[in-house]
């Protein structure tokens, strides 16, 4: 993981946003939150811009955060409640001081089910100090909510944010309802690739790598009207073969079928604890959805860098990836019937047996 | 390709008078051999001997010369008088015959299609734009802006005035960008105008004078005026305002045609704008009505931290079954006051009731230090209603101590509140009492206990351990695993916790159906602010 913004390129603040992560990362990592409140009003009172501080510092922070838990050093737990300190810096540091509200407006939303709201809220907050008038919706807004909001209030533009890829099918409903409401969208966030290639698989107008760009990009020249309105499926015509309905909606048959015969194939998992019982099917049920937002985007390296990374991540965890070929084959076995499922599975078995897992190569979602 | 060899041979006259199509003969001289009496009616001076070019015109000569020199059979077009012939020439012997035919009406009907099939196509593209959007402010700009682009030099989209006073107003220049203002003038400037405003039967597009018309009415950047029509956009039982269309001077004013046209755009932007205002009133007044029974957002209350979450079971829908107030102390008290509950059922007949239950309770904090009495009288009262649903919920008095925070937690038919130790050991309050708004009589016990710094005291509703789903799809999230979840959770801030929780129930039912859920957690923070958050800013 990288952080999300260069540090490096705002000659002059090296040195105290390099320390202020540092002491940030202490503060939030031990659940300090009064501490680490401190920390960041410091660097602002050293002088350090608010952007930088949020970007640089509580965006870098942040990544951290996620990679710690890859690393398997955070918890889950401890991961909410360092990403709930930072949020609540984020309060601290953007209600002291403030801006005029300019003439264009946007909206930022996480897609619905998504939520990871921070990259969200560090845009807005960015696009605020830029003078936009922002309206953060916040964590997974449903669609129709949405777009309710951008009918009652008209936006310019509505910033979505999608952090994992299992978000992209969902992304794209949300794409193409703001677009038929006449609003153009900018996506960003780890959900829509490094490169972007899902924000304009899925019809996006604009795609940011980070709020620093989205912000320069708005201020430049913010699109006026959303791409012409089509069907969704003419961005995917390979959606008509319909595998991505069936195997979402035999998900947990799936899982359990595929369970079942690990359980064979391997004996000791029969003595499981309720508690590996529910990591393994947790584990099989994510292998799933990714197989499912890889039909829906059709694009075989999206499977193939989750289950490379999830070797990674299990091999952190202490848990022997062993049961993740077989896991694959049992997959191939039940979708015998569809051609493009296969493809893709075959595609990552390969790739797992190829490569030696590593946890930070082919990372396709935020933590 | 045979050329011709020159020989001229003389073609006798009246060998093709009787064509019903008139006919020119001419030699690879270019000179007219013969005419029948159809063309000599079209072309007088078309006597034989005479050229081509003389005779009938510059356009038939150069095509017959294409005929003789490279052997062209192709038709030409020539503009004779107002009517316009296609002429197919048929070589002979030396001769090339032209037989002409009128296409002046298939020419007319041609365009005329053409000019109606860019029509249509265009309307049907401003229809698709003006349809996306419901809010009229972006209505009135897609308005302004298309008419500027195909029916004018400029636009005006003008709408009824709003509550707050003023005449929303949004001007266009063609390739210009809408802008939006709100003026306070007078509509009654401009003939017909505010007629249109109130919503009267819409009347024809009516002439200006351009010297007539107020200031407001010409954006910036028109330059000098031409002429100025307004028209009336037809609302659907609603006023929908109306279309001021400009022209620059030197520019043709409006024909008959563009007046046609402009009327079937007034039709659709009318549609589109009344449907605009209808449902931003319709909005405005739901906002309103929802806006008491929306969850509050919660802040810290003298250092103590309070954290919600609230789901409703539906997407469509911002309110549910299940609320929760937060109750700052009152004057004299040290105690704040949590409310948090179910009420049977789902959606918004649900929800109106929780603003029932709320209400009711508000009106009862003064008598909060006894939550037994508090919960009797809601009884009553909800007894008396016409309601027939009942409530479950838990009261917490919640004050901030020297060691911690002191909770005092009752529970009327609710599933018991969850303390998160330090140690990362969940224990149940020690509350249980009768559920509100069934019986006559009604019971129920206190549990009193202390958070330590760092722990935290969860309040949840059944739409969390009764979320069925998981891997399989069908195990419900249940107690136990709850409380298994929140034994990661010791320390942690009451924000993390309710963020946590609702991320593992949302997770577990997936894209499943779930019932209304809601969370609150009161934490003892590890270390106390000495602001809290309304002097904190």
């Amino acid at each position: 993981m990288t952080p999300r913004a260069d540090a490096s390129a705002e000659p002059g603040h090296d040195r105290p946003v390099r320390d202020a992560v540092a002491a940030l990362w202490d503060r939030v990592s031990t659940g300090d939150e009064h501490a680490a409140v401190q920390v960041v009003r410091s660097a602002v009172a050293a002088g350090v811009d608010r952007e930088v501080v949020l970007l640089d510092v509580v965006g870098a922070v942040q990544a951290r955060v996620g990679a710690e838990w890859a690393a398997n050093r955070l918890t889950v737990a401890q991961e909410h409640a360092a990403t709930a300190i930072n949020d609540r810096i984020v309060t601290v540091l953007t209600s002291e001081g403030d801006r005029p509200r300019g003439g264009t407006r946007i909206a930022v939303a996480c897609v619905d089910g998504e939520w990871h709201a921070l990259p969200a809220r560090l845009l807005a907050e960015v696009l605020k100090l830029r003078g936009f008038a922002v309206d953060y919706l916040g964590a997974q807004v449903p669609t129709p909510h949405l777009v309710a909001h951008l009918h009652r209030t008209g936006p310019d533009l509505v910033a979505l944010s999608a952090s994992l890829a299992t978000r992209l099918p969902g992304a794209h409903a949300a794409i193409t309802a703001c677009q038929a409401a006449g609003v153009p969208v900018l996506a960003g966030g780890a959900a829509f690739g490094a490169d972007g290639r899902y924000a304009r698989l899925l019809g996006a107008d604009l795609w940011a790598p980070d709020a620093r760009t989205a912000a320069d990009l708005l201020a430049d020249r913010p699109p006026r009207h959303p791409r012409p309105a089509g069907q969704p499926v003419d961005d995917l015509p390979h959606l008509e073969d319909q595998e991505y309905t069936l195997v979402v909606r035999s998900t947990p048959r799936l899982v359990e079928a595929v369970y079942g015969r690990l359980e064979q194939r391997f004996p000791a998992m029969r003595h499981y604890t309720d508690s590996q019982r529910g990591h393994t099917a947790d584990d099989l049920t994510h292998i799933v959805e990714f197989l499912a937002t890889t039909l829906y985007t059709d694009d075989d390296a999206l499977f193939g860098g989750f289950v490379v990374w999830t070797a990674g991540i299990l091999a952190a965890r202490g848990v022997p990836a062993v049961f993740l070929p077989p896991a694959l084959d049992f997959l191939v076995a039940e979708l015998h019937d569809f051609p493009r499922a296969t493809r893709i599975l075959e595609h990552a078995r390969a790739r797992l047996t190829g490569a030696p897992p590593d946890h930070r190569e082919g990372r396709p979602t935020a933590p | 390709m045979a050329k011709f060899d020159g020989v001229v041979t003389p073609v006798p006259d009246g060998r093709w008078d009787a064509a019903p199509y008139p006919v020119v003969v001419a030699d690879t001289a270019g000179v007219i051999r013969s005419v029948n009496d159809p063309a000599r009616r079209l072309f007088p001076g078309a006597d034989a001997g005479r050229s081509v070019a003389a005779g009938v015109g510059g356009w038939l000569d150069a095509a017959h010369r294409r005929a003789v020199s490279a052997g062209s059979t192709s038709g030409v077009s020539g503009v004779v008088g107002e009517r316009t012939f296609e002429a197919h020439p048929v070589r002979g012997d030396g001769t090339v015959a032209w037989w002409l035919v009128d296409d002046t009406d298939v020419r007319r009907a041609r365009e005329a299609l053409h000019v109606e099939r860019h029509r249509a196509a265009l309307l049907g593209r401003i229809s698709s734009a003006l349809l996306t959007s419901l809010n009229p402010r972006r209505c009135m700009s897609t308005t302004a802006e298309l008419a500027a682009a195909h029916l004018a030099d400029a636009a005006v989209t003008i709408a009824p005035g709003t509550a707050r006073g003023g005449i929303p107003i949004t001007t266009c220049v063609r390739d210009g960008r809408a802008e939006h203002t709100v003026l306070e003038v007078d509509p009654a400037e401009v003939v017909g105008l505010a007629e249109a405003l109130q919503g009267f039967p819409p009347v024809p597009s009516r002439w200006i004078d351009p010297a007539s018309a107020p200031s407001w009415l010409v954006p910036p950047g028109m330059g000098e005026v031409g002429s100025i029509v307004v028209t009336p956009l037809p609302g659907h039982g609603v006023p929908a305002g109306a279309l001021v269309l400009l022209r620059r001077t030197g520019q043709d004013a409006f024909d008959e045609d563009e007046e046609a046209f402009a009327r079937l755009f007034a039709a659709r932007a009318g549609a589109a704008m009344s449907a605009a205002r209808m449902y931003t009133q319709q909005a405005q007044i739901t906002e309103l009505l929802l806006r008491d029974l929306l969850p509050p957002v919660l802040r810290r209350i003298d250092g103590v931290e309070f954290a919600g979450r609230y789901q409703p079971a539906r997407d469509t829908e911002r309110v549910g079954g299940d609320f929760y107030d937060v109750h700052p102390p009152r004057d004299g008290s040290a105690e704040s006051l949590v409310v948090f509950g179910d009420v049977c059922g789902k959606g918004l007949e649900a929800a109106v009731l929780t603003g029932k239950v709320r209400t009711t309770l508000q009106a009862l904090l003064p008598l909060a230090d006894d939550h037994l009495r508090v919960l009797r009288m809601l009884n009553d009262a909800l007894l008396r209603s016409h309601h027939t649903r009942f409530v479950t919920l838990v009261l917490a008095s919640v004050a901030r101590v020297e060691d911690g925070v002191r909770l005092r937690l009752t529970s009327a038919g609710h599933m018991p509140p969850l303390i998160v130790g330090l140690d990362g050991e969940v224990r149940e309050a020690d509350t249980a009492g009768t559920l509100v708004g069934v019986l006559p009589e009604i019971n129920a016990t206190t549990a009193e206990l202390t958070l330590a710094p760092g722990e935290t005291c969860l309040l949840y509703t059944d739409g969390i351990t009764e979320a069925h789903g998981g891997p399989l799809g069908r195990e419900m999230f249940g107690e136990e695993r709850l409380q298994r979840a929140l034994e990661d959770c010791a320390g942690m801030p009451a924000e993390a916790i309710a963020e946590h929780v609702h991320m593992l129930a949302s997770r577990w039912v997936g894209s499943g159906e779930h019932d209304d859920i809601a969370l609150l957690a009161i934490s003892a923070p590890r270390r106390f602010d000495v602001t809290d958050d309304r002097t904190a800013g």
